[in-house]
């Protein structure tokens, strides 16, 4: 148990903890905008990987207009669903919704299982896998890119929601849609960036998992850690999608690494719970301001 | 510049709330609306600005007309394009976000950058304190900047028409003389009609150039600030209310709570 190793489960942690936390931001994103619970969040991961494979492996395209057909589409088809599927929606209570995003991840996963079949798929790996040094350690690079891609697109987001104008917006929404109305705010735009958004997100995510882990149908249950993470970071938090992917990742990795196998599906529900218990909103779940 | 004509609201399809109101906003002016609680002081506003959809209320007969043009079946978004911001009963000021980036939200329908850093200016320079709050959330701000940042808010859209529903509403005495004084200053200098809704009666009749007084659904008396207080009816009723305002002002914020609530 060297430095080495620490480093290497720390790396992989963390790449894994990113992608967590690409499809988590997502998430976060609609919750934020319209308290939608997207349950077919993972299944964006899951088309994201596809459409990849789809373009890239299937019609043979160079990699980076693959990634960006790839991007494009994922944003179209969050447009799509959020045109016809959500939006007639808008002020019906918040649990039709969230059964129609339940409605949503299964039809999804039809559309991948009749397209594509339901068998793994051999995906021509476009980010050079070879091995580096890092801080003395040997690790993957691919890995290492993961990571960088997913602290670039992170912080844009986080930028985005600060400074620009849709991004304050969005927040204001989430605060009090009636006031945001009264003074223009468009709540059909502001929804239709945030579908968009998510889809692009779990997209990117889904890309880089094609590349580490391969194209198959388990990427589903990558997705599924959407929850624990953005339960552990808070489910309206940006940063808290970011630190709580961060988190999860690098546990299981920890676990995986230093204890007996198995135990890393565990582990990082304790920990969530444990969390939980002092923080009920999750770590950097939004506090109800009391003024008194 | 505006005008209401036998405006009549429905809400859920059943509840009839204005029976046929007119009104009349001249341009550069500022007009009062004053009715007691439930009149439909607030669901006029609503009518105008087009924020009455998202509560399932509608106008049902008789139209608005803002500078010649119908809208009240626009979206909301629009109206504020076309220059009406509504400041809505209980300030509303979106708690999360700091005060300036409350105000940037205010010119969301504002396209160019350079006029949004000198609306801000603008904006501070008639509420200095919500300047020195820096970056602390909008929700833990006082009552009375609150009702400044929702103000500031409306003052970024530069909007023709401002309609504000009751600004002095849960303010102590000398913050509601602070707060009628802006908004003249608003009028004044910025040349913005104002339609002010207000329980305070003799307050708003001071700043007011025309007024209207409403009672279940309707206008029931209307004239200049000089002929209404000089009615004896409104003299008992309105002038003569403000003695309890206190009291008064009280229920208020506790039943717009309740209502807030029901609507979340
Ligand atoms: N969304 C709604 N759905 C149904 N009824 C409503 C709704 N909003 C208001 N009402 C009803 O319409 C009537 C007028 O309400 P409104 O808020 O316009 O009164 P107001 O004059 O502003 O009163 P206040 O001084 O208390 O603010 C009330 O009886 C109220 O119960
Ligand atoms: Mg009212």
């Amino acid at each position: 148990m060297d430095s080495d190793v620490f480093l290497q489960l720390t790396v992989s942690g963390l790449s894994n903890g990113m992608v967590y936390a690409l499809v988590a931001v997502g998430f976060v994103v609609i919750f934020k905008a319209s308290d939608v619970i997207n349950f077919a969040q993972g299944e964006f991961l899951l088309f994201g990987a596809y459409l990849a494979f789809a373009f890239i492996a299937q019609f043979g395209l160079p990699w980076s207009l693959g990634v960006l057909a790839t991007l494009l589409t994922a944003a179209m088809i969050g447009l799509i669903v959020e045109r016809l599927v959500l939006r007639p929606l808008i002020g019906e209570p918040v649990i039709s919704m969230i059964m129609v995003t339940i409605g949503l991840s299964s039809l999804l996963r039809a559309v991948v299982n009749g397209i594509w079949g339901v068998r793994p798929k051999a995906f021509p790996n476009f980010i050079p896998s070879g091995e580096v040094e890092f801080l003395g350690a040997i690790v993957g690079f691919d890995r290492l890119l993961v990571i960088a891609i997913a602290a670039i697109l992170l912080t844009v987001l986080t930028l985005f929601f600060r400074y620009t104008r849709d991004g304050i917006a969005m927040r204001a929404i989430a605060d009090d849609q009636q006031a945001a109305l009264s003074m223009g705010i468009s709540i059909k735009r502001v929804l239709a960036v945030a579908w968009a958004m998510a889809a692009i997100t779990a997209a990117v995510a889904g890309i880089m998992l094609a590349n580490t882990v391969g194209v198959s149908h388990d990427i589903i249950f990558i997705g599924l850690r959407v929850f624990p993470v953005v339960i552990l970071g808070g489910l309206d938090s940006v940063p808290g999608a970011i630190v709580g992917g961060g988190v999860i990742g690098l546990l299981e990795s920890y676990t995986a690494g230093y204890t007996t196998s198995g135990l890393e599906l565990i582990v990082p529900y304790i920990v969530l719970i444990l969390v939980l218990m002092v923080r009920p909103y999750g770590l950097f779940g939004k506090e109800i301001i009391e003024r008194v | 510049m505006l005008s209401l004509n036998n405006v009549e609201v429905i809400y859920n399809d059943v509840i009839l709330v204005l029976k046929g109101l007119s009104l009349k906003v001249e341009q550069g002016q500022i007009a009062a609306l004053l009715g007691t609680n439930g009149a439909g002081k607030s669901t006029t506003l609503k009518a105008i600005s087009g924020l009455l959809h998202p509560e399932d209320g509608e106008v049902t007969d008789g139209n608005v007309e803002f500078e010649g043009v119908q809208i009240d079946k626009l979206p909301a978004e629009d109206i504020v394009r076309r220059g009406i911001f509504q400041v809505m009963e209980g300030r509303r000021v979106f708690e999360h976000l700091t005060p300036q980036e409350n105000l940037l939200a205010g010119a969301y329908t504002a396209r160019d950058k350079g006029g949004t850093d000198e609306a801000l200016e603008r904006v501070y320079g008639y509420f200095p304190r919500l300047e020195e709050r820096g970056n602390s959330m909008a929700g833990f701000l006082s009552g009375g900047e609150q009702q400044m940042l929702a103000i500031g808010r409306a003052l970024m859209a530069r909007p023709k028409l401002m309609l504000l529903d009751e600004p002095s509403l849960g303010l102590a005495p000398l913050l509601v003389q602070e707060i009628f004084e802006i908004i003249q200053r608003i009028n004044r200098e910025e040349g913005t009609t104002i339609l002010l809704v207000e329980q305070n009666a003799t307050r708003a009749l001071e700043i007011a150039h025309y007024g209207y007084i409403m009672e279940g659904g309707r206008v029931v008396l209307e004239g200049t600030p000089a002929e209404l207080q000089d009615n004896a009816d409104v003299k008992e009723f309105y002038l003569g209310l403000t003695q309890v305002g206190q009291r008064k002002s009280y229920r208020d914020v506790k039943h717009y709570r309740r209502r807030k609530r029901w609507l979340s």
